[in-house]
């Protein structure tokens, strides 16, 4: 019972590990495709990469709105109830802004497309793993890192911030909401405080970690989409450790780029 | 050309896990021939042809394509060597999203400099060439197991392959439809003179495309000959394959005891 118990954890520690190591493998032949690619002759396939930048925005932009309007209303009714007992309501327009842009906003975006459009991915290229498309671009010659991966990828990167901005200000419109009616922050004032709460740093270091979501979200779905093996179910196993792996590695993320700004000051 | 060795094969060996599916495969296929590739299933067939194409990396052994040592070559002979090979793939492999024009135009896009129109009109001359000239707006999910086969066959001859392999092309299709493959096969290979791989286990399919025909077993070849003498040979693994007889398994009454003692 014991030994069984044991060999599943090392089993599984071992899986793990292949996996990391295949995310690695791919980051570095994707950075070498963009990077040096351009002067090697390659193509960077900007076209496509713009096709799934659009795909992304759009099935993530309705959710995130939704989602990053709410969290500001939320976080400003929290903020509110315990800034008030030190009668500083008004600082609610600073909070909102603050932790919209260093970490709500970024978090939020990274989540939903993850779950929108990385687990996509892992599903694409999954299926074309089982029904042999992957394989059949092989033989034809074709680099499937730089055919499929490395725009997936570049998209990311650059829609990742796009959709960050996006819902720092719909996050902040829903801390205003609250402000100009619940609290009775005059519509100016509350703007005011906002913007001279914001910090170039704080949107910057947001921006930074919507890049670095974007990378890991195109990293996790595309690894798994390419490592499927096996029947259909495999690409429904495919899409689900997506979701769940991106969202763990976005967290782990987003803790080494806030000490990294924390100390970098 | 005809007579010269096109791809050779040298002790390959290749396990998954425990289980050695090739075994020390030597092969010689000779240029413009149609060499047809038989076993059953579990044979290492199927291996064997990813490792032709070099999908699958044998764990020994070597093979070489058009004079190019596929598992030593660096990655631009590599690509370069695939644009003068085709394979069409058991179930098609058509991408989902493209039309079937789409499908054959894409390793025209990718590595010629040719112009949209053109493109279109090679499609259409390569498509027309497998009778699919009326499907070639359709998408692979409109069409039906055979259709796909020979669209699959239209996008491997896209590049003009000298190389040219097929992995079970007559698996899944009723006979007619499977005869009219064959048929083409033939009129392809007579054509063009395209040097041709077969991976079956349909025996009446194979014996009426071989110029030559290998039989496998258990990861070796038992037999590479003419296809008639392959007919008339009396070894008995080949012949039990070709009377379509199983295996004989002799179980007297002392070892069936033993076996539900076992369970």
């Amino acid at each position: 019972m014991f030994g069984k118990a044991l060999q599943a954890v090392g089993s599984a520690t071992r899986e793990s590990l292949i996996q990391t190591g295949e995310t690695w493998r791919l980051f570095a032949g994707v950075c070498s495709r963009l990077l040096l690619g351009p002067f090697r002759g390659e193509r960077l396939r900007l076209r496509q990469a713009i096709g799934y930048a659009v795909e992304a925005g759009n099935r993530s932009l309705p959710l995130v709105a939704l989602l990053c309007f709410l969290v500001g209303v939320i976080v400003s009714l929290q903020s509110a109830h315990q800034l008030r007992t030190f009668g500083a309501a008004d600082l609610v327009a600073d909070l909102v802004a603050v932790s919209m842009s260093r970490e709500l906003g970024p978090l939020l975006t990274a989540i939903i497309v993850a779950g929108r459009f990385g687990s996509a991915i892992a599903a694409q290229l999954g299926t074309m793993r089982v029904t042999q498309e992957i394989d059949a671009l092989d033989v034809m010659g074709f680099d499937v890192v730089s055919y499929l991966v490395a725009p997936r990828l570049l998209a990311l990167v650059v829609v990742m911030p796009c959709l960050a901005v996006f819902a720092d200000i719909v996050g902040i419109l829903g801390g205003w909401a609250v402000g100009t009616t619940a609290l009775g922050i005059g519509s100016p004032a509350y703007l005011q405080r906002t913007a001279e709460a914001l910090e170039l740093q704080d949107v910057w270091a947001g921006l930074a970690k919507a890049m670095a979501f974007g990378l890991v979200i195109g990293l996790v779905g595309c690894q798994q989409g390419l490592a499927t093996r096996g029947g259909p179910e495999q690409v429904g196993r495919a899409t689900t450790r997506t979701v769940v792996r991106s969202i763990l590695l976005i967290v782990v993320v987003d803790l080494f780029v806030t000490a990294l700004f924390y100390v970098g000051g | 050309m005809s007579g010269e060795i096109a791809i050779s094969v040298r002790g390959l060996r290749k396990s998954f896990g425990p289980k050695e599916v090739l075994r020390g495969v030597d092969l010689d296929i000779r240029h413009g021939e149609t060499t047809v590739i038989l076993g059953g299933s579990g044979s290492g067939k199927s291996t064997l042809l990813r490792c032709l194409v070099g999908l699958e990396r044998p764990d020994a052994g070597e093979v070489r394509v058009l004079g190019t040592d596929i598992f030593s070559a660096d990655k631009k002979t590599m690509a370069a060597l695939r644009r003068r090979m085709g394979m069409a793939f058991q179930a098609g492999a058509l991408f989902g999203g493209m039309t079937l024009s789409e499908n054959v135009e894409l390793p025209l896009l990718e590595f010629t400099d040719l112009p949209p129109t053109t493109r279109r009109i090679v499609a259409r001359i390569k498509l027309g060439l497998v009778g699919l000239e009326d499907a070639i707006h359709r998408l692979p999910s409109q069409i039906s197991g055979g259709m796909a086969k020979r669209a699959a066959l239209a996008r491997a001859l896209a590049l003009d392959p000298e190389l040219l392999f097929f992995d079970e092309p007559s698996a899944g299709l009723d006979p007619i439809t499977s005869a009219e493959l064959d048929r083409l096969i033939l009129e392809l290979q007579k054509v063009f003179s395209v040097t041709t791989v077969v991976v079956t286990h349909e025996l009446e399919s194979a014996f009426s495309i071989a110029d030559r025909v290998a039989l496998m077993h258990q990861g070796q070849f038992r037999v590479v000959d003419l296809p008639e003498v392959v007919k008339e040979h009396r070894d008995p693994v080949v012949r039990d394959f070709l009377d379509r007889r199983p295996p004989s398994q002799e179980r007297d009454a002392e070892s069936l005891l033993r076996f539900i003692e076992d369970l």
